[in-house]
């Protein structure tokens, strides 16, 4: 299964400064979920300092999770069933002015 | 008779000529008064808002090409003038928006701002001039936005907003617009928005990119239904350690007055459940939807836990400024003064200066010897500068008699990144590198550019 995950707001930084990373999940019987995804991006796109982008088995506070540009919490949030081609957006609230 | 006539003409002439040094004198004493604002200390009660009742011929010039817009129009104009709104705030987001507030007529606007300007200030903070420098930003601003249109009444708070004065100074604008530049700042907002029912027109901005919510606004969430818990306060970057282009808040500060205006006039705005973000390196916005608003908010939800102001700054675990914090992670020994490192360099003793801060600031300015290996390469122990360290520190022992451990002293902009370093070059001594005695260098290069040279460039 495939799909894009994009960081934004300084989200970007935790994986080396690169916002786009279209990804292929390997195969597994039943779907995977929003929970099981943040495991594996943990286990396989950043390596540094976790502890900037999880907390728990959920995101950090100050991130916010967007799947198909909607916020997550719309969607079941953990529990979310990723589809083919879902498009997951972790974004950095920015607090500059 | 002709002598008679003569003589009144004189007379006249003279009384006109006086009438009109008159007329010039008042015109002048009128327009110093406009320009001249008072500068608040405190929150003062103010007097109710009337607004206009009929646009007068001179408001119908002024506004004629935005009173063509049938998404305006007449009513739309006087309600504009019978709005009131407070902008915390008054740096790259609050300029632009008071800008276009006032010169799009609305009634009153208070100008918020602890601090004062800047010269780093001014590529982004657009109302502010050179000759303001080290006046205070609420002033400036007001004093910049009543030229632009003496009709408004524009009230500079010089203060920082507080859970003390910031429920009796919310309750007496309409609209609250959110253009602060941390964390504590941005709850306390929302909470004193929600516990006086205004809307709150928030926006930020930072590197290349920006953000746009309205909250509480028709029944949409808050910023706490969003963001229930504080980021850590390390994951948080400013302005002036991350970097911002200024056209990026601008776009921001614009579009905040552009949600502002609609929901004055009484259009409504569409951003309530809404993030609009806004990529400037791909010049790309893009639309999100929110959660709504939630039941289980400590502020806005059913059973609020924050029924008044609480001390935002422990909420958050940082102080309600975008200035940067001082960190203390290293013991006396492990540090030395940017005067003992100047004697060093005199007396020219070995050793080696690492420059821990990002390329693209050592390019900005750096000391002549220093060597460059940013501290992320160190935390990422990034192979080829671990190389290019291993090979500088045997150069040095081997040029130094003895079997004396090389000294090396970390500096970078403030003194924060290289007490890390410190820290990670003391754990790889003696095992990924030869054994190094190590040294911060206390407040960096700005202590450098301030007690040793002051040729060397700030930022």
């Amino acid at each position: 299964m495939s799909s894009p995950l994009r960081g934004d707001g300084g989200a970007e930084l935790l994986f080396n400064g690169v916002k786009k990373h279209p990804v292929t999940l390997p195969s597994q019987s039943e779907p995977w979920d929003m929970k099981q995804l943040l495991v594996w991006i943990q286990r396989n796109l950043l390596k540094e300092r976790p502890e900037l982008f999880v907390q728990g088995d959920s995101v950090r506070p100050g991130i916010l999770v967007l799947i198909n540009d909607a916020d997550w919490e719309l969607m079941g949030e953990l529990d979310y069933q990723l589809q083919d081609q879902d498009n997951v957006v972790f974004i950095s609230t920015l607090h500059g002015g | 008779m002709a002598q008679e006539v003569c003589g009144l003409k004189a007379q006249l002439r003279e009384k006109e000529e006086e009438i009109a040094a008159l007329k010039n004198k008042l015109a002048q004493l009128e327009k110093s008064r406009a320009a001249s604002v008072e500068l608040h200390h405190r929150v003062m009660p103010l007097t109710p808002l009337t607004g206009k009742a009929a646009l007068s011929n001179e408001d119908i010039m002024r506004y004629s090409r935005q009173l063509l817009l049938p998404e305006l129009g007449v009513q739309g104009q006087l309600n504009l003038s019978k709005t009131s709104v407070l902008i915390v705030g008054c740096g790259g987001l609050g300029c632009p928006l008071a800008q276009y507030l006032a010169a799009a007529g609305v009634g009153r606007l208070g100008l918020l701002d602890y601090d004062e300007v800047e010269l780093s200030n001014l590529h982004r903070q657009v109302l502010h001039g050179e000759e303001n420098q080290g006046q205070a930003k609420a002033l400036s601003a007001a004093s910049a936005v009543q030229r632009l249109n003496s009709t408004v009444e524009c009230i500079p708070y010089h203060l920082q907003l507080s859970p003390e004065n910031a429920l009796q100074l919310i309750q007496q604008y309409d609209i609250v617009a959110d253009c602060s530049d941390n964390v504590p700042t941005r709850y306390l907002v929302n909470d004193a928005c929600v516990l006086s029912g205004k809307p709150l027109v928030s926006a930020s901005a930072l590197r290349m990119e920006g953000q746009l919510t309205v909250y509480n606004y028709h029944g949409g969430p808050c910023y706490r239904c969003l963001y229930p818990v504080p980021p850590p306060p390390e994951t948080v970057t400013n302005c002036s350690d991350g970097g911002v282009l200024g056209v990026v808040p601008g776009i921001m500060g614009c579009f905040q007055a552009l949600e502002v205006l609609k929901i004055a006039s009484g259009q409504g705005s569409s951003c309530g459940q809404q993030l609009v973000m806004f990529d400037a390196q791909d010049a790309r916005f893009r639309l999100i939807r929110l959660r709504p608003k939630q039941a289980s908010c400590a502020v806005c939800g059913e059973n609020p836990s924050v029924t008044r102001l609480v001390d935002y700054e422990a909420f958050c675990g940082s102080a309600a400024t975008d200035k940067c914090r001082k960190l203390n992670l290293l013991s006396k020994e492990q540090r030395i003064t940017v005067q003992d490192y100047k004697s060093i360099m005199d007396s020219a003793e070995p050793h080696l200066l690492l420059d821990v801060r990002p390329l693209v600031e050592v390019d900005i300015c750096h000391l002549p010897s220093s060597l460059n290996i940013p501290l992320s390469s160190l935390e990422e122990r990034k192979r080829e500068h671990l190389q290019l360290l291993r090979e500088r520190v045997s150069q040095l022992k081997h040029q130094m008699a003895g079997d004396c451990q090389p000294p090396v002293y970390v500096i970078c902009k403030q003194g924060n990144d290289s007490q890390k370093a410190v820290q990670i070059l003391e754990k790889m001594s003696g095992s990924e590198v030869d054994r190094v005695t190590v040294k911060d260098i206390c407040g960096g290069l700005t202590a450098w550019a301030r007690g040793i040279d002051r040729t060397f460039p700030q930022y």
